[in-house]
């Protein structure tokens, strides 16, 4: 198929799409309309049954938490398949060399010292940041997902900062890949954990504390947004560190 | 204006797929895929907004405020680092593939078999 013919059949399939999408836009109700009943109930309740200020944490890692133990196996997945799919190709690497890759030879520019300095001042400000929204996803818009993902951005500060030993040092593969196992299993834990008490999976069995918002209050929301953070930061920073490593790869190989 | 938002969103998913069509690199295939994607958190916000509504935090407000769906807030927020992740995998196999057979051009992969 050409690319002109294949530009010809997605414009038949796209008028049919377009088609399809403004007649189901027309069906829903309008623009700042929504009639619910999901998310009001859960906005009347929400304080009551868990403390938690915060609804949309409360949605994440309590009301529907089912949901989110698959979004954060996905993720772990992700970050597992992506060190296999880069892993072979660490042990073809000397036997290949296609003359597009000869081509990649380049100068690396040296990391300048403004560089350097101002992303090894911002790793401890960073560092606290994501640690703090990990922690606080009952109070307000924060939780694990932010929060891991502003931890992995340290160390990755750490990298910029042209010391891609120290990153490794900082970040040994064996204590991601355990961290990763911790966080993702521990979710599920938490969750199995209810069933042995014979509530339903992932009921919030944890003491609610007394004051909505409180640090220590919402039970096992505070919890399992704590192991999202653990686990997101190490996910990020395994596959962060899997693409500096290849970077890292070419380079040796050019130069 | 009411349907403006949701026509927003027909036009990403539009744009990206006509750059995942035309495009010949797979890394620019991948964040056009990234566009393509970024259309479900525009229609998720869209859907649960509700005319006047707060953010759904009541740590400093009142509790009985009117606030925006929680729900759809909570799908996006957790499709955004997934995608992230997803999308570092998809590039991986941008990187195997230039590796394997020195180009990104899709056309030129179809021809290799294997």
């Amino acid at each position: 198929m050409t690319p002109r013919q294949r530009l010809w059949l997605f414009a038949v399939a796209a008028a049919g799409l377009i088609a399809c999408y403004l007649w189901a836009f027309a069906g829903l109700p309008g623009f700042g309309n929504y009639p619910g009943p999901y998310g009001p109930a859960i906005l009347k309740h929400v304080i009551a049954q868990t403390n938690a200020t915060g609804a949309v944490s409360a949605v994440n890692f309590s009301y529907r938490g089912f949901d989110t133990v698959g979004e954060e196996f996905i993720l772990f997945t992700a970050a597992a398949g992506m060190s296999v799919v880069l892993r072979r190709l660490r042990g073809e690497r000397k036997s290949e060399s296609s003359p597009a890759e000869d081509a990649t030879k380049r100068q690396v520019p040296a990391t300048s010292s403004a560089v350097r300095i101002v992303s090894l001042l911002l790793v401890g400000p960073t560092a606290l940041i994501g640690w703090w929204l990990a922690t606080h996803a009952q109070t307000n818009p924060s939780g694990g997902f932010q929060g891991g993902v502003i931890l992995a951005t340290a160390f990755f500060l750490v990298y910029l900062s042209g010391e891609f030993i120290a990153f490794r040092r900082l970040s040994p593969i064996a204590v991601l890949d355990v961290a990763e196992a911790v966080g993702a299993g521990g979710f599920a834990a938490v969750g199995v954990t209810a069933v042995a008490l014979s509530l339903p999976y992932l009921f919030n069995y944890l003491p609610l504390g007394t004051i909505p918002g409180a640090v220590s209050s919402s039970g096992t929301i505070v919890l399992i947004s704590f192991l999202v953070g653990i686990e997101v930061a190490a996910a990020f920073i395994l596959i962060i560190g899997e693409l500096l490593e290849q970077t890292l790869l070419r380079r040796a190989g050019s130069s | 204006m009411q349907v403006f938002p949701f026509l927003v969103v027909a036009w990403i998913v539009a744009v990206g797929l006509y750059g995942l069509i035309t495009s010949r690199d797979l890394i620019h295939q991948v964040v056009c895929l990234v566009v393509v994607q970024s259309s479900t958190y525009v229609l998720l916000l869209a859907v649960g907004y509700v005319t006047g509504g707060v953010a759904p935090y009541f740590f400093d407000i009142s509790p009985h405020a009117k606030a925006v769906d929680p729900v759809v807030q909570a799908l996006a927020l957790t499709d955004v680092v997934v995608e992230a992740a997803v999308t570092a995998l998809l590039l991986s196999f941008a990187v195997q593939a230039h590796k394997r057979f020195g180009t990104l051009d899709p056309h030129e992969l179809a021809e290799f078999k294997g």
